[in-house]
């Protein structure tokens, strides 16, 4: 069965290359806006396979996102990977901290995006 | 030159024909887009097909005038009469190259070079690299590059889960940088009273073996690397060998890898039986760190084994195959004339010569397999010279396809090998076509976009089988009969099994195909592939599967010149059954043979099975012996019994072809001499078969 990953940006258009890339590698997916309409999104029922967030969003941030998901049983062991601009490198340690699995810089191609599911979900 | 220069030669031809029709049309209606992807097309055909042929000069000199109508298709350049004219002139010296070679850098060839490279400057500052040359550049520095072997100790922390890290993905990624030998280390798990399920207490070793540096092995573990503790080691450069040096010993390994100190080993090596069962017995290493550093050795020893074979293959010499196929044509006249002394020997019942006789059998056997094994070549070749066809033609019909090979070492015939090229390429031409669906339609069929086409080598007793599988649509038995029916193949009313459903593609005049496009249905059928495999005496099976993929098997001999038959009597002529084929032999009394005769089926152990009679096939004449020989030959997994006279024995078959008159006499492959110099002739059994079932 085709794995589901959620991507949760507040960019439209982010969200839209991430969708389509993984589309095309015949993966489910869900979007959503920020970190409280993942959260709305993933406590409907709807289970994730592996979730990929933007950092700065407005509501709730990726870091908060990450706290929630990682306290919540069912997302304990789930691969969370952080979007992040490359200067942020302080971001990424937060991120590690928080429970993030991994990241990738902004921006990024569908290649890159790709091997990190690999690298991650398997 | 080979089947497949010729028939570039003759696409090539028509493309440049078109070519000078597109370009004089583009003269007239210089902003026709479609006008000019057709040039442009034309040219990306040749020069793609141009390299995979061995046409390099082609290609190279197209590439240029290629690169400048991919700018005219995107719109950089525009088409004049200056481009138009270079233009015709380019085609005037493709021809030329593709009639008379030449290397295409001769002073006319270099202007239009020149020409064509200003003209694309002109449009554009920015160079393109050639895909196609990247590819080949990137592929010709990996060749280069020489592969090590590391030592890779992965121990991740043990809250390594909290943070959703997943080791297997990682594993597996290191799987696929080359050839990996992998050990968990499980000693540190505790018991279940102390195990906590959140955690990770398995550790890894790998040994890798890889053309790629250690940075790239690092950033396999870029997510966790501070969730975990990461050695890497280089162990072994290919190459790097010397002549009998062993690998390092287990204890050596052990202490590299600092699982126990020098100090703690050397005290441990005082006293004797096995290192291996010492140290585990004293407790100064776990079991399994024992295993890794055993199966480090192995490792070592296959990686170099595979070194010591590659530099054999240096030291090896190219011998013509005319050559070759001389000493086997000697080899074979000499079993025949080793079948005679033996025959005499045993005629004369003179105990020397019978000596002598056995001593030349021996010999001749052993001459023959190694000058069969001479001919043998590793299949891989073959398969590799489709990696460029999948690809171009994918990219042609806009599909997403990657090839994968396994068994690229089991060695064929030469004879064989040649004979299969053309019958793989149409197969695999189909796979792409027909077979793997648009890369939408699979997405909406909830596959991958990516179509997979999978080329396998095996071996099998005295075959081999082939099987290119791909995991497109399938075959739908349906749609095939009711195809076959509108083409007057079979009756309308025929009951036909699935698996003769998917037969019928391989009969003459049938064709799935709804549109011919340009990759397959060239008039070409798969009836043309079943007869040339049927002509090496081989068969072929499909299996499929609607919606999930279709499998073709090839099952072809090891080889062709010389076999195993088993040499059978009918009156006075005799016979031979490939051994191969042969299940048993069995007899029946003169009624039951009028019986089988009668009906055309036999009952043996309870079993019916279809039956032939030889006499009659051949329109022998004479009387049948009273008690009838039947042997059962198992033909395309069903068994069937041929009658016969006598059935003599096993024969050391020397194939001899036919000469052009008897060469399509059916139910015959070809002739053998037997030891008293009589003519036994081998029989074709599949042929027979059809032809006898056809007849009724």
């Amino acid at each position: 069965m085709a794995k589901n990953i959620i991507t949760v940006d507040d960019s439209a258009s982010v969200r839209q290359m991430v969708s389509f890339t993984l589309k095309g590698a015949g993966y489910e997916v869900m979007e959503a806006c920020d970190g409280k309409d993942a959260l709305a999104k993933l406590s409907a029922g709807s289970k994730a396979d592996m979730v990929i967030t933007d950092l700065n969003m407005p509501n709730m941030n990726g870091i908060e996102l990450i706290k929630a998901l990682r306290a919540n049983p069912a997302y304990k062991f789930v691969p969370i990977v952080l979007l992040t601009t490359e200067s942020q490198d302080s971001k990424k340690q937060e991120g590690k901290a928080a429970g993030a699995t991994g990241w990738i810089v902004k921006p990024f191609k569908p290649d890159q995006l790709l091997s990190v599911i690999k690298k991650v979900l398997g | 030159m080979d089947v497949h220069a010729e028939a570039f030669k003759e696409e090539a031809y028509e493309l440049l024909t078109e070519l000078e029709t597109s370009l004089l049309e583009l003269e007239e209606r210089p902003d026709d887009s479609e006008v000019v992807g057709r040039v442009f097309r034309a040219m990306h055909t040749i020069k793609g097909s141009g390299a995979m042929f061995g046409f390099d000069a082609v290609s190279e000199f197209t590439h240029e005038v290629e690169t400048a109508f991919d700018r005219v298709r995107e719109g950089m350049i525009k088409v004049t009469p200056e481009l138009i004219s270079m233009t015709l002139q380019a085609r005037d010296k493709i021809l030329e190259l593709l009639n008379n070679g030449g290397d295409g850098k001769d002073a006319d060839a270099r202007r239009i070079v020149t020409e064509f490279q200003r003209i694309c400057c002109c449009g554009e500052t920015t160079e393109n690299v050639d895909p196609v040359a990247e590819d080949f550049g990137a592929a010709l520095h990996a060749g280069m590059e020489r592969r090590r072997t590391y030592r890779i100790r992965f121990k991740p922390v043990p809250s390594f889960f909290a943070n959703g890290s997943n080791p297997l993905p990682l594993l597996n990624e290191l799987r696929e940088m080359g050839e990996s030998t992998v050990i968990a280390h499980l000693d540190a798990i505790p018991m279940l009273a102390d195990y906590v399920p959140d955690e990770c207490y398995t550790f890894w070793d790998i040994i890798l073996t890889t053309d790629q540096d250690e940075n790239a092995i690092r950033d396999v573990f870029i997510f966790v690397e501070d969730q975990c503790e990461l050695t890497i080691d280089i162990i072994h450069v290919d190459g790097e060998l010397e002549d009998n040096e062993e690998y390092k010993r287990l204890g050596e390994i052990l202490v590299e890898r600092g699982d126990i100190s020098t100090e703690a080993l050397n005290e441990i090596i005082g006293h004797q039986p096995r290192l291996g069962e010492k140290l585990v017995a004293s407790k100064a290493v776990d079991q399994s760190m024992i295993d890794a550093a055993l199966l480090e050795q192995q490792h070592i020893a296959k990686i170099r084994e595979k070194d010591v074979q590659k530099v054999k293959a240096v030291t090896s010499i190219k011998v013509d195959s005319l050559r070759l196929d001389n000493m086997v044509d000697l080899v074979g006249e000499l079993v025949t004339v080793q079948a005679r002394l033996t025959q005499k020997a045993e005629n004369n019942q003179d105990p020397d010569l019978l000596l002598i006789a056995e001593e030349v059998e021996r010999l001749t056997t052993e001459l023959r397999d190694n000058t069969m094994s001479i001919r043998m070549l590793p299949i891989g070749s073959t398969f590799s010279k489709f990696r460029r066809l999948v690809r171009d033609l994918s990219r042609d019909l806009g599909k997403q396809i990657e090839m994968t090979t396994e068994g690229a070492e089991t060695e064929l015939d030469k004879t064989v090998i040649d004979q299969l090229n053309d019958p793989l390429v149409h197969i695999i031409r189909n796979s792409i076509d027909h077979g793997i669906e648009a890369p939408d339609v699979r997405l909406a069929n909830g596959k991958p976009k990516e179509g997979v086409i999978r080329l396998a080598a095996h071996h099998s007793g005295a075959f081999v089988l082939i099987e290119i599988s791909d995991n497109g649509a399938g075959l739908d038995p349906e749609k095939l009969r009711n195809k076959a029916v509108s083409k007057g193949l079979i009756a309308p009313d025929a009951d036909l099994s699935v698996d003769e459903c998917f037969a019928l593609i391989l009969e003459a005049g049938f064709s799935t195909a709804e549109k011919v496009t340009d990759v397959s249905g060239r008039g070409v059928g798969m009836d043309v592939v079943r007869r040339s495999i049927e002509n090496l005496r081989g068969e072929i099976g499909i299996t499929s599967k609607l919606g999930v993929g279709t499998t073709i098997t090839l099952k072809l001999p090891l080889t062709l010149a010389i076999i195993d038959g088993l040499l059978v009597q009918i009156s006075d002529d005799f016979f031979v059954i490939p051994l191969s084929m042969v299940e048993e032999c069995v007899e029946l009394s003169r009624e039951e043979a009028l019986l089988a005769k009668t009906r055309s089926m036999m009952s043996f152990r309870g079993e019916l099975f279809s039956y032939i009679s030889l006499r009659d096939s051949f329109a022998i004449p004479g009387d049948p012996p009273a008690i009838e020989r039947v042997v059962l030959a198992s033909v395309k997994g069903e068994k069937i019994g041929f009658g016969v006279d006598q059935v003599v024995g096993q024969h050391q078959t020397v194939i001899k072809t036919l000469s052009n008159v008897y060469r399509d006499v059916v139910g015959i492959s070809g002739a053998t001499i037997l030891g008293d110099g009589s003519v036994a002739l081998v029989l074709d059994v599949n042929q027979l078969v059809v032809e006898t079932t056809h007849n009724g």
